[in-house]
């Protein structure tokens, strides 16, 4: 794992992955769309709104997914002070914030029509509006200083105490009497739900998976570029000015 | 199509589904792409301090 530790040695995997990701995202997608939309049947209870399905599903798995990457970068950041873990989890959680909102309001525009009621305060629902509310304190803790470096540390124990409510989420189904329907695809006696509808689903999850893999490769260029610049302002060398700063380093901040 | 575009009594529903995730899919990609663009040409102007600031 120290080995991609670098961050240069990462960019030149990044990049050689990137094209990739890219292109598998859009192929997974289109082919996601045509099934999902297209391909699979209407539901005998649900109807059309089944569809639905096809985004919520993959938002839900990708907002406690990239939860975990925060965490698992974050305990990397407390033990070992690794850089590149740092980046990482800065550059991950605001995408997995947007997929928990998104998992949230597809999932209350299912509701509505489903259930009659935009909103429950169910476990499933809650666990997951609180997954919302941690990745919103984790990035409040980490810029809530000038210097990344202080905020950091706080936003990473936030994001490790947080990691309690992930088997909270996954099994609040089966713990609490909820209205959210239980798990369907990941059970001991296989999957439950019929193979056209199982086709686009898991199109659109491993779209949904290299869609954060294209984004987080280029957050995380991004956010190494902006450490050099940070770095370079801390040791007094002026980006706009550097026309006139000929003599000497450290002139102007 | 209309049929397809009907998506039943609850088209009101599901189309918002799409659209906002898509939105909000758009949106990251390009807040992504735009900032790796500028901090990576930011950093890279540091590293040749005598050249001036234009591309």
């Amino acid at each position: 794992m120290h080995r991609f530790a670098n961050p240069a040695r990462f960019l030149r995997i990044a990049n050689a992955v990137l094209p990739y990701t890219a292109g598998l995202f859009a192929v997974t997608l289109l082919a996601g769309l045509y099934y999902g939309l297209f391909q699979s049947p209407p539901d005998y209870q649900q109807g059309e709104t089944v569809r639905i399905m096809y985004v919520h599903v993959p938002s839900a798995y990708l907002g406690l997914m990239i939860y975990s990457v925060v965490a698992l970068s974050s305990a990397s950041v407390l033990i070992w002070k690794h850089p590149l873990a740092e980046i990482v989890a800065r550059a991950a959680a605001p995408v997995g914030m947007a997929f928990t909102f998104l998992c949230l309001v597809t999932g209350s525009l299912w509701g509505k029509p489903m259930w009659g009621a935009w909103w429950v305060w169910d476990a499933r629902l809650t666990s997951m509006l609180i997954l919302f509310f941690l990745y919103l304190g984790y990035i409040a803790l980490s810029n809530a200083f000038d210097d990344p470096g202080r905020g950091n540390k706080p936003a990473a124990i936030l994001a490790l105490v947080g990691v309690i409510n992930l088997p909270i989420i996954k099994f609040s189904v089966d713990w609490w009497n909820t209205l959210h329907q239980p798990a369907s695809i990941i059970r001991m006696d296989g999957p439950t739900i019929a193979s056209e509808m199982l086709i686009p689903l898991f199109l659109m999850l491993a779209a949904f998976t290299f869609f954060f893999l294209t984004v987080l490769i280029l957050r995380v260029r991004s956010e190494i570029a902006a450490t050099k610049l940070r770095t370079a302002m801390a040791s007094g060398l002026s980006v706009r000015d550097n026309s006139k700063d000929t003599s000497e380093e450290g002139a102007t901040a | 199509m209309s049929d397809f575009l009907d998506m039943g009594r609850h088209a009101a529903f599901i189309w918002p589904c799409y659209a906002l995730t898509a939105l909000v899919m758009a949106g990251l990609l390009v807040s992504s792409i735009r900032s790796m663009r500028q901090n990576e040409k930011l950093a890279e102007q540091l590293k040749r301090p005598r050249s001036r600031g234009e591309q």
